[in-house]
């Protein structure tokens, strides 16, 4: 199977670095900013979509608070919740635990993508390093990184490597794939511009390949994040001393559905806020790129 | 067929171009010999496999020919130089680079200074009518404009000769007919030789001196026409008769080639 098919399976690559547009209009006039619209046509405007979502967050904790006065499996509401969460956060114990989980996603997952990003272009570049990595690569990501802990605990004790070992493979699995999607898909025609201005290959690397991956380099640095995030608390649920995993499981033992759901919550909104953080760095990045 | 003069600027020698495919060795250029002069401004048109762009990026440097030899300035061309400049038809602008940094791609990698980079890049963006727009990125331009900027990009390395591979052929057929207008006016006022590619038989003669017609299985020079009418090429001139005449002779070379009729028949 070719490469490409492979990794499109795994990811939606990002628009590809077009030179060409068709529909070119007159001579003088740039192109006309395209209007976005659903598919009935009709154009939401900004605040009409936010009002929508404040309304379905709203109605989501309304059937919450439901759910649990009708007394289902022992849910707690969310006032319930809400204490609970301040008074983790009083204590410490919340500040705490979610410190040590994103010290040890962003640990793996900085070394992660550091690492990849010139794996990724060894791949790409040159047809003897792509030979022998990508077996490897194509490998390893069959596997889901946390099905690899109980063989990394053995070797590596249960202090903090394993678990940032396990984010690391997550994260650099993810994306070094895309860096080398990147890298093979650069335009030929843009590496054969440069050439005839005068550029060896040093400057078309440089100054052609790796600005030209950037958006699939960001795209799995996302990718990349998210997957560590997923595999920090996990790995935390199997044998960590604290972290928001361990504190769950913590609490799992004593009944404690306030605990947990707070910790659930928390989860979700750096989860969040990480991937919207890279979103946006990504778009001021990338806001060279033509979107459709 | 050949045509050699001692002041060619390109000389193609006997050139021959193969190209294997899953397996199967064709020929895309034939015994090619054709000499441009210095300052000449010739159109390559022909149909689709005639080897055109493949005798274009031979010229470039971006090609290694099977056989034979493509000669600039009597010097056989080893690989891309400064001295020829390529337009490509899908622009190739580098989308992450503003205008302005686009055109000055070349100069900085020919180590000019800053401050002369910026009078070079000013005066080729107002040749090529773009001073404008020098801080957009090339995604907020139209497609004419893109491939002005392609064109101010070439020309600010100052290179003796021009390659342009079909640039207009992207375009609608408005913008292409104000285009080589305005290519020929810079042509004009900043003399190069131009070796254009072009399937548009209109083009090719309202820009050249000289069409050659190239022949398909194998690529090969067909027939040369010279176009004797004055620059500066006006509106008036293309509506003319004696354009008509020449528009008709260069048709019939390009769609009654006795290969192709041989074909329909």
């Amino acid at each position: 199977m070719a490469p490409k098919d492979t990794v499109n399976s795994v990811y939606t690559p990002p628009a590809p670095v077009s030179t060409a547009t068709r529909n070119d209009a007159l001579a003088d006039s740039p192109p006309a900013p395209r209007k976005k619209a659903d598919k009935t046509g009709r154009k939401l405007n900004r605040k009409t979509l936010l009002a929508i979502n404040i309304v379905s967050v709203i109605a989501g904790l309304a059937a919450w608070t439901a759910f649990s006065a009708v007394g289902i499996v022992g849910l707690p509401g969310p006032l319930e919740v809400l204490i609970r969460g301040g008074e983790v956060l009083a204590d410490g114990t919340l500040g705490e635990d979610t410190g040590a989980s994103l010290a040890r996603v962003l640990s793996g997952f900085l070394i992660g993508s550091l690492l990849a990003i010139p794996v990724g272009f060894i791949m790409g570049w040159y047809q003897v390093g792509r030979a022998i990595i990508e077996p490897w690569v194509q490998f390893f990501r069959t596997i889901p990184p946390l099905a690899l802990l109980p063989l990394v605990m053995v070797t590596m004790g249960i202090g903090e490597t394993p678990k940032i070992f396990v984010i690391f493979l997550a994260a650099f699995l993810s994306c070094v794939i895309s860096t080398y999607q990147g890298v093979v898909s650069v335009d030929k025609t843009l590496i054969n511009a440069a050439r005839v201005l005068g550029a060896g290959s040093y400057v078309i690397f440089m100054r052609v390949v790796v600005p030209a991956s950037s958006p699939f380099i960001l795209v799995g640095m996302r990718i990349g994040l998210g997957a560590g995030w997923a595999t920090v608390v996990a790995a935390e649920l199997i044998a960590a001393p604290n972290g928001l995993g361990m504190r769950m499981q913590q609490a799992q033992q004593f009944y404690d559905m306030p605990t947990i759901l707070v910790n659930v919550i928390v989860i979700g909104i750096l989860g969040l806020v990480m991937d919207r953080l890279l979103l946006m760095i990504e778009a001021h990045l990338t806001r060279w790129q033509e979107r459709r | 067929m050949t045509n050699t003069t001692n002041n060619a600027m390109i000389r193609f020698e006997d050139l021959r171009q193969e190209f294997t495919l899953t397996g199967n060795t064709f020929t895309a250029l034939d015994g090619v010999n054709l000499d441009i002069a210095d300052g000449e401004f010739v159109t390559v048109v022909g149909p689709s496999g005639c080897g055109k762009s493949t005798m274009l990026n031979a010229a470039a440097g971006l090609l290694e020919p099977t056989s034979g030899r493509v000669m600039v300035d009597d010097r056989p061309v080893t690989g891309p130089s400064t001295r020829t400049g390529v337009i490509f038809q899908q622009y190739a602008l580098f989308p992450w680079l503003t205008v302005r940094k686009n055109v000055e791609f070349g100069l900085e990698l020919k180590k000019v200074p800053a401050k002369e980079r910026r009078t070079i890049v000013d005066h080729y963006l107002e040749l090529v009518g773009l001073s404008h727009f020098a801080e957009a990125l090339p995604k907020e331009l139209s497609g004419g404009m893109k491939q002005r900027c392609a064109i101010a990009r070439a020309y600010a390395v100052n290179p003796e000769i021009l390659l342009m591979d079909e640039p207009f052929g992207a375009l609608d057929a408005l913008t292409r007919v104000h285009m080589q207008e305005q290519l020929l006016e810079t042509w004009t006022k900043e003399r190069r030789t131009v070796m254009f590619v072009t399937h548009d038989v209109d083009e090719s003669v309202f820009l050249a001196s000289r069409v050659i017609v190239m022949a398909a299985r194998p690529g090969r020079i067909f027939k040369e026409i010279k176009i004797d009418l004055p620059y500066p090429r006006t509106e008036k001139m293309r509506l003319s008769d004696e354009f008509a005449k020449l528009r008709s002779e260069v048709w019939a070379a390009v769609y009654h080639q006795p290969g192709v009729a041989e074909a329909h028949q």
